[in-house]
């Protein structure tokens, strides 16, 4: 029983994640800019020399990244090489492969984004427990409004709002970058305290934009706990409140936003997006966005496509691990 | 014989006024939040009579980086526009955008959540396949995809933001009316009005609609709030209507001209209180409306 349904789960998810990268693949070709010659047009803007080949040049180029062939054909080869794990090249930073440009760019984007994930949803599911619980003081249960509509403002205009303040008038944090221009990566003390102080900003933006949506799931969550039988007899029977609040209260609210937190973790490239063109930051949003505008068709197709596959797996995971935590769920029939 | 004009029933208590008004006293979030939002519809529609946005909005219309002061109120930015009149004419037409994609989503999310959670079959199957699909991929990086194959960025109208916001806009809506109908179809009042001999069109539109309508209003604010996050996501990274001043575009040149290193504050300030104001409104009126739509989720506090 449980295999079929992780099987039907399975094929599901290919079939989801197929056609999700065949949609993504065609859309960036509706646009009549040819990205290799534009890049050439850029070089000769620059240096003021427009080769007389160029023709020759670009259709040399064509053919070497397959582009000359229709797109049919570009498509099934394409799909034949993202099985073999080869995401193609990149045509604005060749010979740098997508894959190198994703593996520079991704450390960046999980380190922001998993610390910021795990905080905010820790402290979000606090302060929404805290203030569903009946015996919280009053303050604490107005704490969440707040944050809800903190969470509603874009992450980007919070962003900007904070360089204002914090980096601009105050001027004690650096406005953008992940690290002082002119450094170059490296595992120094110095320069791991230069990262995290490049971070600060855009975690801090990325904390308060989605704490309120922690908060408001655990509250909503702890409310339709509170009247429940096994946490009014654990409170008549004396156990301490600190007892009831976590061995009862939390612990079977709590299910719902473990799972939140598994969809978290698969939407934290999409959420990186949002941010760190603001700040600069040289993780995969910004890697993307700069492919965009430059219509560098296999960068746009590999991060979409690791972007995808992170959602769809997430999702899976979710529905694979929700009976392991809720005994009430089960899979068996249908 | 004359029949006898039964006189209009006199209202006991309070009249409606009255009532509104103590309503709104208790449920803050919602009174907050209209309060807001009239002072943007004022501030937009008086400013627009007093202010000549036509020109006044669009560049080399007055002195340029003139700080806020007794001519140029909120002062005037790299291209000589006053922002004053970009304000106006921003929330304008940030507000339009909103407006049409939001309508666009709900009414197409509607039609399409109805038809697949009543009727069921291939189309039902078909919805929930492709919305499955677009709720993978993630809406922001899809759309920024999709704006950016619009090669001239000087062609794209408010119009242009509209329909590519829209493109996704109808998803959600479609998912959770959808579900919605499909809790509703096995309801007593349904298997009765279908006993009782209606058809489904009468079903729908008598049964179903009437019940459904407080959840579609709460939701339609969610998705005017979505359509104006989605395209503001696509204006900060210069994807908007490069001619236009929307909030969005603003705040897009404003970084592009790096107007906070430069000490041009002014320039970037003011779009984004405009758009801090309309966010904190809207969730406000949000929260508010799902009180009264649903009131099981009535506050704790």
């Amino acid at each position: 029983m449980k295999l079929s349904y992780l099987f039907r789960r399975l094929v599901f998810l290919v079939i989801v994640i197929w056609t999700a990268a065949t949609l993504l693949f065609f859309i960036p070709r509706l646009s009549p800019v040819n990205p290799i010659r534009e890049r050439f047009l850029a070089i000769a803007r620059s240096t003021g020399y427009l080769p007389t080949d160029l023709n020759t040049i670009i259709a040399s180029f064509e053919t070497k990244f397959g582009l000359d062939k229709p797109l049919p054909q570009q498509y099934v080869d394409y799909m034949r090489s993202v099985l073999r794990g080869d995401l193609g090249v990149s045509l604005m930073s060749y010979p740098k492969t997508v894959n190198q440009l994703i593996g520079e760019a991704l450390p960046w984007t999980l380190g922001l984004l998993t610390v910021t994930t795990i905080i905010t949803f820790l402290v979000g599911t606090a302060i929404g427990a805290l203030a569903s619980w009946p015996k919280s003081p009053q303050w604490v249960k107005g704490m969440v409004t707040p944050l809800i509509v903190l969470a509603a403002i874009p992450p980007q205009v919070l962003g900007l709002l904070l360089i204002y303040f914090v980096a601009f008038k105050l001027n004690i944090l650096p406005m953008t970058g992940a690290f002082d221009p002119g450094d170059l990566p490296n595992l120094s003390i110095t320069f791991i305290l230069d990262v995290a102080r490049h971070a600060i900003l855009p975690s801090l933006t990325l904390v308060l934009a989605y704490i309120g949506f922690w908060a408001l799931g655990m509250r909503g969550m702890g409310v339709t706990v509170q009247g429940e039988d096994y946490v009014l007899f654990a409170e008549h029977k004396g156990l301490p409140q600190n007892r009831v609040f976590y061995a009862y209260y939390v612990r079977n609210a709590i299910l719902p936003q473990v799972t939140s937190l598994a969809l978290a973790f698969g939407g934290i490239i999409s959420a990186g997006v949002l941010v760190e063109s603001v700040f600069g930051f040289p993780g995969i949003g910004s890697t993307l966005t700069a492919a965009i505008a430059a219509n560098d068709y296999f960068v746009i197709y590999g991060i979409g496509f690791i972007t995808i596959l992170a959602v769809g797996v997430s999702m899976l995971v979710v529905d694979l691990i929700y009976p392991l935590l809720d005994p009430r769920i089960r899979y068996d029939r249908k | 014989m004359e029949l006898a004009v039964p006189s209009k029933p006199q209202r006991l208590g309070p009249s409606h006024r009255t009532l509104v008004l103590r309503y709104l006293r208790r449920n803050k979030s919602l009174a907050v939040g209209l309060a807001i939002l009239m002072f943007l519809i004022l501030f937009s529609v008086v400013g627009s009579m007093v202010v000549d946005t036509g020109t006044l909005a669009y560049p080399l219309a007055v002195a340029p980086l003139q700080p806020p002061g007794a001519q140029y109120l909120l002062g005037t930015d790299k291209d000589g526009r006053d922002l004053l009149a970009v304000m106006i004419r921003g929330i304008i037409l940030t507000g339009s955008i909103g407006l049409m994609a939001g309508t666009v989503g709900i009414t197409v999310g509607v039609v399409l959540g109805f038809m697949a959670g009543f009727f069921g079959g291939l189309f039902d199957t078909i919805t929930r396949w492709v919305t499955e699909v677009l709720l993978t991929i993630p809406s922001l990086i899809l759309l920024i995809i999709i704006a950016g194959t619009i090669v001239d960025k000087n062609q794209v109208t408010i119009f242009t933001m509209a329909g590519v916001t829209s493109l996704l806009a109808w998803v959600g809506p479609t998912r959770v009316v959808r579900a919605q109908v499909l809790t509703m179809k096995e309801s007593t009042y349904v298997s009765v009005a279908k006993l009782s001999g209606m058809g489904s069109m009468e079903i729908i539109f008598k049964e179903l609609m009437p019940n459904l309508l407080p959840f579609l209003v709460a939701s339609f604010v969610g998705q005017l709030m979505g359509a104006i996050y989605a395209s503001f996501g696509l204006e900060i990274l210069g994807l908007g209507p490069a001619r236009e001043p929307t909030l969005g575009m603003t705040i897009y040149w404003a970084v592009f001209n790096s107007a906070m290193f430069n000490q041009w504050w002014w320039w970037i300030l003011w779009p984004i209180v405009a758009m801090v104001l309309i966010f904190t409104s809207l969730s406000l009126i949000n929260l508010g409306l799902d009180e009264v739509a649903n009131p099981r989720v009535r506050r704790t506090e």
